[in-house]
């Protein structure tokens, strides 16, 4: 798939991967063995029938390639670019044994495209379910919220879906940059799951606005939690709240959601780093480097205390923000951050890292080595260090049960709380992790809800 | 869309809007605070609310114009929208029945401070006021607070109204006097806040504050707002807005505060030019 240079991109908030014409599309969807035991479904969390659609890909059948991925994926324009089909459906590929599994995301992004390039609107597809007359109030508008909504809005139940921000899409708007996943197309498949008649309620923030007994006393029959795991960490380390210092979530929603990069057309203003220093090393870490580029900085380091091989990022983002000059500061982690007599970071200390014994996660433990501080010179920093479960609404229902994390405690399979008629899942339940497995917990609990709700 | 019922203008630049917010209206207490966005490229702005009403489905702010969004918010007339009305944020004010409570109101804090006052007074404390300003012209409220208070002592910086000097004076006094005092409220611009806990401090009387650090999105999501408060850092927009003075790294806010301040000039100039031009 044709990216753009990344000289130019390095520069630019424009799509990084140009996506495939129709002939490369074909080309690839003709590469499918059509295995009759199809171990790529098998591999993704939502059960796309993948050699179906990419069959119908091949036969120059678009709407039905459409109508196969949409049947499992309400999202195909977000996943075909945000999933890691790396680690799910294109490494259980049988093709991947030889070393080149077939591009299904990129071949999904591809049906995904056409269809918003053809119809103009997005196409509920079938005709509307018969109502069920039950009511269920999604909470939270993120990828596991929107599926749960348009699973549930399918089934025929009236859906509620609040948000707290000021738009739909939860860390799809706020944290994914624009030059990987377009918002244009994030509102666009939004809107699709509006046209399923689910109604939107914006600038919602619940535990404060109501409470999740409030909404069941309202009459709803059930809630499903998917308020995601948006609030920062940080490391807890001297001169943090320096001026210069953002958490990656800052950053990025003034990047992303409040669209800072277009500053002083939007009100919203970010500052601008020549020397930038971003800490961590997953798909966050890799998107503030690469905003940071893009906004003007001269250097941009990603700061990790482990090495590359246990980079929590995807492969491809990693080798996207190397290509464009992000420089990688191995095995390296932040004692402090120095800052000068008005407040504002001017550098940081260091430490070189050695790896131990493995820890919990089976990653070796990074350990400081003694003595080997250094400073490095920067006079801005992104802290991508993860998050955790923002706690308003746990905060404020004493019947829900979380973990010391601050997740919430829900059945793995049906993501049933302890809580009566309240489900959850995505990173509420599992801590951070991806659009898609949080997708497919959301699935997954719709399903249960359904059933729950025809007793 | 959130209507704006009505608007007022109560001292020079200093507006008070009443916004139809039903949901926010059922929910609000006394020190919480909204986030406002005037339009589609508007920032995202922490205001505190001043009053509300249940049966009207209204919450009123009051906001001086210092920057682009209140500049922005300042042009539009009742009956228009804003785009985004988020609340009630924040943790509630503490009310209890503390004895004698001492409300410090500097600037637009009176607009915070006279609800406070009310339910203070409600809960059965003593409550003396002392509000503030720079000159007469920027002076509200000065009837419903006194209202609200037993005694209410009035100070303007360039001595136009009241007794000439700042809020300290007085509030020393106060301490001084060797009346009992149990709790000392002070809401207003940073540099007060900070004094008013300089000067309640040797005296030992708890002090409550409400930080008014930049926010974002005012849900604990973005960390914007950390403040230290007794060496540990907080979100005022969740931990907070009221906070322990005599705990707070007033260097800290008062350096973050000042992070944005080219671009909020360049911002507000860039309005204003636009305004003038008639666009």
């Amino acid at each position: 798939m044709a990216k753009q240079d990344p000289k130019v991109r390095g520069r630019n908030f424009n799509q990084v991967a140009l996506g495939y014409s129709a002939e490369q599309a074909k080309a690839e969807a003709s590469r499918c063995l059509q295995c009759p035991k199809h171990p790529c479904t098998d591999g993704c969390p939502v059960e796309v029938n993948i050699p179906g659609f990419v069959k119908a890909v091949l036969d120059d059948n678009m709407p039905e390639a459409v109508s196969i991925l949409k049947d499992k994926n309400s999202l195909p324009g977000i996943c075909g670019r945000v999933c890691p089909q790396e680690t799910q459906c294109e490494e259980a590929c049988s093709l991947a044994k030889k070393g080149a599994p077939i591009a299904i995301g990129r071949l999904e992004r591809y049906v995904a495209d056409w269809e918003r390039a053809n119809s103009g609107t997005l196409n509920p597809g079938n005709k509307p379910p018969k109502p069920t007359g039950k009511r269920v109030a999604v909470v939270g508008a993120g990828p596991a919220g929107l599926v749960a909504a348009a699973d549930l809005a399918k089934l025929g139940h009236s859906v509620t879906l609040f948000e707290a921000l000021h738009v739909a899409g939860g860390v799809l708007m706020y944290g994914i940059p624009e030059f990987r996943l377009p918002k244009e197309i994030v509102q666009a498949e939004v809107a699709y799951v509006a046209s399923l008649g689910v109604k939107t309620e914006l600038d919602s923030v619940m535990g404060k606005l109501m409470t999740l007994d409030e909404l069941l006393e309202d009459g709803y029959h059930a809630v499903f939690l998917g308020t995601g795991a948006g609030a920062p960490m940080f490391m807890n380390i001297p001169g943090e709240n320096l001026n210069g210092v953002y958490s990656a979530n800052e950053f990025l929603t003034r990047v992303n959601l409040m669209k800072a990069y277009k500053f002083p057309e939007y009100d919203t203003p970010v500052l601008v780093g020549k020397r930038v220093a971003v800490i961590g090393g997953g798909n966050v870490a890799m998107d503030s480097a690469r905003c940071a580029l893009r906004l003007g900085a001269d250097e941009v380091y990603i700061i990790y205390r482990r090495s590359e091989v246990e980079m929590p990022a995807r492969r491809e983002e990693v080798e996207n923000a190397q290509e464009e000059g992000i420089q990688f500061k191995l095995l390296t982690n932040p004692k402090r951050y120095i800052g000068n007599e008005s407040g504002w970071v001017v550098g940081i200390e260091c430490y070189e890292m050695g790896l131990g014994e493995p820890d919990e996660s089976g990653r070796r433990r990074p350990v400081a080595k003694e003595g080997s501080e250094f400073m490095l010179d920067v006079d801005m920093v992104v802290a991508a260090l993860g998050t955790r479960p923002n706690p308003l609404i746990a905060q404020t229902t004493s019947d829900l049960r979380t973990t010391k994390w601050g997740t919430v405690i829900a059945d793995e399979t049906t993501g049933k709380t302890v809580k009566g008629k309240v489900w959850a899942g995505g990173d509420i339940v599992t801590g951070s992790a991806t659009v898609i497995s949080a997708m497919g917990a959301a699935r997954r609990a719709a399903k249960d809800i359904d059933k729950h709700l025809r007793g | 869309m959130f209507r704006i019922i009505s608007r007022e203008t109560l001292a020079a630049k200093i507006h008070l809007f009443k916004i139809e917010a039903p949901a926010v209206a059922r929910k609000a207490q006394p020190g919480q605070f909204v986030v406002v966005r005037v339009d589609e490229r508007g920032e995202r702005i922490p205001l505190t609310i001043a009053d509300w009403d249940e049966q009207e489905g209204s919450v009123s702010m009051v906001f001086m114009e210092v920057g682009a969004t209140t500049f922005r918010l300042a042009q539009l007339s009742a009956g228009e929208s804003i785009a985004d009305f988020v609340g009630p944020l924040g943790v509630p004010s503490d009310i209890e029945k503390f004895g004698t409570v001492v409300c410090v109101a500097g600037g637009v804090g009176v607009a915070v401070i006279t609800p406070l006052a009310k339910v203070l007074k409600e809960n059965g404390n003593k409550v003396i006021s002392i509000l503030g300003a720079r000159s007469k012209d920027l002076l509200f409220w000065e009837d419903k607070l006194r209202n609200a208070s037993h005694r209410l002592i009035v100070t303007t910086d360039d001595g136009t109204y009241g007794r000439k000097g700042v809020v300290t004076e007085p509030l020393k006094e106060l301490l001084e006097s060797g009346d009992r005092v149990d709790r000392v409220i002070a809401i207003g611009p940073t540099v007060m806040m900070k004094f008013c806990a300089k000067t309640t401090q040797p005296f030992g009387v708890k002090t409550i504050v409400s930080l008014n650090p930049i926010m974002v999105d005012g849900t604990g999501m973005c960390g914007c707002c950390r403040v230290s408060v007794g060496d540990e850092t907080k979100f005022a927009c969740v931990d907070g807005p009221d906070f322990d003075g005599h705990q707070v790294d007033w260097d800290l806010l008062t350096a973050r505060q000042r992070i944005y301040l080219d671009e909020e000039k360049r911002s507000f100039e860039r309005w204003q030019a636009e305004m003038a031009q008639g666009c």
